[in-house]
């Protein structure tokens, strides 16, 4: 079974779904911080492919891909680094990005490669639901990749049900109609929101992402959804910190408590 | 002065946004109830008599339409063949920009948006989309690369004067492809309120097809005026130039189907199409996606886009729209690559020949002239997209 659907099944406690940047801060902290943020007790990980154009994303992170593209990341590198990953990495793994730098590679020939590191699932924004349908999904689901899409606000209920019938995995709810890292917080509007959707029973679980920051977003937002992702401001906390493990050990409790060791 | 209606060819858009394999709405979920209310109803207002009608009406009494077509004697003396200018640069704001700017917030108006974001880069379709808000009563913020911020500063000012609030866009190249991240970022930002003006056939479907059918206005005329000038409507070439490829696609648009008119496209060599220094997009780029549309790309093997220069700041682009890249690998459209020197060395002769200082934009599309080897009886239009003022600085350097 995917660990995204075998952990969902077997969630007990509120879900933190991490991102971070490859390549960034530096070409070679991939594996250093997926496997410090696995010890520190992120429930899923998600890996930004780095791009030039990052057009969903807001300043930090954009900055982020900038700096990742400068050091030399590109998605060959990225495959290398993460082979051999599941020897030490047991948390679902994605790849969050844009379409071009895939269709480059070759959609088949990335899918493959995705599964042979052992990533789980994709997150590609700028593939609409409907165009995954007719063009994508069957090379992803032999690979064994599920595909998350997003919602936000503006999403109406008939998109939303058909998006999660199209939905393997989870369901990414934006949290506001905004870029990434654009607002933080959550306000009675937005809890509206997570409510209204809380009661349409879509089958599949769902993230919140977009404006979580802290314990306080990161509590409210999983009050009505699976848990939460968060992305500029993990982005923001190891750009400061020279120490990885130690920085991300504390943004990760800071964010969820003290992990429990099972 | 019609707005062009659906029209089946291999050459136009499909029912499902695509021209040939390129087009489509490749878009995050963000963009996606914006872009899918303006697909719905797009067709449905453009055809509507009151739109036509006040379109027509402005484009005439505001803009000035119909603009001339134009014998320069002077000029087809020295390239041998009868040329003709489509003067766009007598459009009020100075370019053809405007016609697409009029369509637009008369459709946003009808789709009840309040607020206008719109991106830049030579400044022209900035101050055109200022000028139709102030025009409006409505509330404008455009996005202009910072490098094109300093070397446009007449198009910056224009457009402070008419209302709008110029943003910098301070990301990669500084540029109008960074101009448009950030215009579609406020736009993902503000999506109830807001619409947002794109100022090129590129995009996601339906703004190459809908900025098209407003520019179509050109060949439209071209066609008229040339019945009466020569007798026929088909004009042995019709050359325009292709940043993005708005003017291109309005005057292409009623010839697409007439394949006795060679359509020559003009795009920015820059420095040189292997300089490292250019933007010319059919010579450098293959398939991808940027911008929410599957078109041909300048980028890196990695899929990274790459930063494209020109001397002409409204050509500097690192795509172009899915229609032209249809044209470009069907074999439609003559795709030509013209150097800063050549662009620069047509805009001075124009001005020296018939008393017209050029766009630089347009001096690409001038530049092609040398190349056609046409005879003395062909008829070539040039679409003469906009004027020359806002250049001025740079063609002083080189004076």
């Amino acid at each position: 079974m995917n660990r995204i659907t075998q952990l969902f099944q077997q969630q007990s406690q509120k879900l933190l779904n991490v991102y971070f940047t490859a390549g960034y801060p530096q070409l070679n902290d991939t594996r250093t911080i997926l496997k410090n943020l696995q010890e520190a007790g992120a429930d899923l990980v998600e890996i930004g492919m780095p791009y030039s154009d990052p057009v969903a994303d807001g300043e930090t992170i954009q900055a982020s891909n900038q700096r990742a593209l400068e050091n030399g990341m590109s998605l060959k590198v990225l495959f290398s680094q993460l082979e051999g990953m599941r020897d030490e990495i047991h948390v679902p793994v994605l790849l969050m990005g844009y379409i071009n730098p895939v269709l480059q590679f070759g959609v088949e020939a990335f899918c493959q490669k995705c599964q042979e590191v052992g990533v789980d699932g994709l997150i590609l924004p700028d593939i609409p639901a409907d165009v995954y349908e007719e063009e994508f999904k069957p090379t992803f689901e032999k690979y064994g990749l599920l595909n998350i899409f997003l919602i936000t606000p503006q999403t109406t209920e008939k998109r939303i049900l058909y998006i999660d019938e199209v939905s393997q995995g989870f369901i990414y709810m934006v949290s506001s109609a905004s870029i990434t890292g654009a607002k933080t917080g959550i306000s009675a509007e937005q809890e509206a929101y997570f409510d209204r959707i809380a009661n349409l029973n879509l089958k599949n679980p769902r993230l919140i992402g977009f404006g979580i920051s802290d314990n306080q977003s990161f509590e409210q937002a999983s009050k009505n959804a699976n848990g939460a992702i968060i992305g500029s401001a993990f982005i923001k906390a190891i750009s400061q910190g020279s120490d990885l493990p130690s920085t991300i050990q504390t943004f990760v409790q800071g964010i969820k408590g003290p992990v429990t060791i099972i | 002065m019609k707005i062009a209606d659906q029209v089946t060819s291999a050459f136009q858009v499909n029912e499902r946004g695509y021209y040939g394999p390129y087009g489509g709405a490749f878009i995050p979920e963000m963009l996606y109830p914006n872009v899918e209310e303006l697909r719905e109803n797009y067709l449905t207002i453009m055809a509507d008599p009151s739109f036509q009608a006040e379109f027509e009406y402005l484009l005439r009494d505001y803009v000035g339409r119909p603009t001339p077509l134009y014998l320069a004697e002077r000029l087809s003396e020295v390239y041998n063949t009868k040329i003709y200018l489509k003067r766009e640069d007598l459009c009020h704001t100075g370019a053809h920009k405007v016609n697409n700017t009029i369509g637009q917030i008369l459709l946003a108006k009808r789709l009840g948006k309040n607020k206008i974001v719109a991106e830049t880069g030579a400044g022209q379709h900035g101050v055109a989309t200022a000028t139709v808000c102030a025009l409006m009563g409505i509330e404008c913020i455009v996005y202009m690369g910072e490098i094109d911020i300093e070397r446009q500063a007449p198009n910056v000012a224009r457009m402070k004067m008419l209302g709008a609030e110029v943003r910098p866009a301070t990301s990669g190249s500084r540029t109008l492809k960074d101009a448009t991240n950030e215009a579609m970022r406020h736009w993902i930002n503000n999506p109830v309120d807001t619409h947002y003006i794109i100022g090129s056939v590129v995009g996601p479907h339906p703004y190459p097809d809908m900025v098209a059918r407003f520019q179509s206005v050109i060949s439209e005329e071209i066609r008229n005026q040339l019945a009466e000038k020569t007798g026929s409507e088909l004009p042995d070439y019709v050359i325009a130039c292709v940043g993005g490829g708005s003017n291109a696609a309005g005057a292409f648009y009623h010839f697409l189907n007439d394949a006795s008119v060679k359509l020559v496209a003009a795009e920015a060599a820059g420095m040189g199409v292997e300089s490292g220094h250019s933007a010319a997009t059919t010579f450098l780029g293959k398939p991808g996606v940027l911008h929410g549309s599957r078109s041909i790309l300048m980028q890196t093997e990695d899929g990274q886009v790459v930063e494209p220069f020109s001397i002409s700041a409204g050509l500097d682009y690192p795509g172009i729209g899915p229609m032209h890249a249809n044209l470009a690998t069907s074999g439609r459209g003559i795709f030509k690559a013209i150097t800063d020197e050549e662009a620069l060395a047509s805009g001075f002769q124009l001005a020296k020949l018939e008393g017209i200082i050029p766009a630089l934009e347009s001096a690409h599309a001038l530049a092609c002239l040398k190349t056609l080897n046409a005879s003395p009886d062909e008829v070539v239009v040039v679409n003469l997209s906009g004027r020359g003022d806002k250049d001025l600085a740079t063609y002083m350097k080189y004076l």
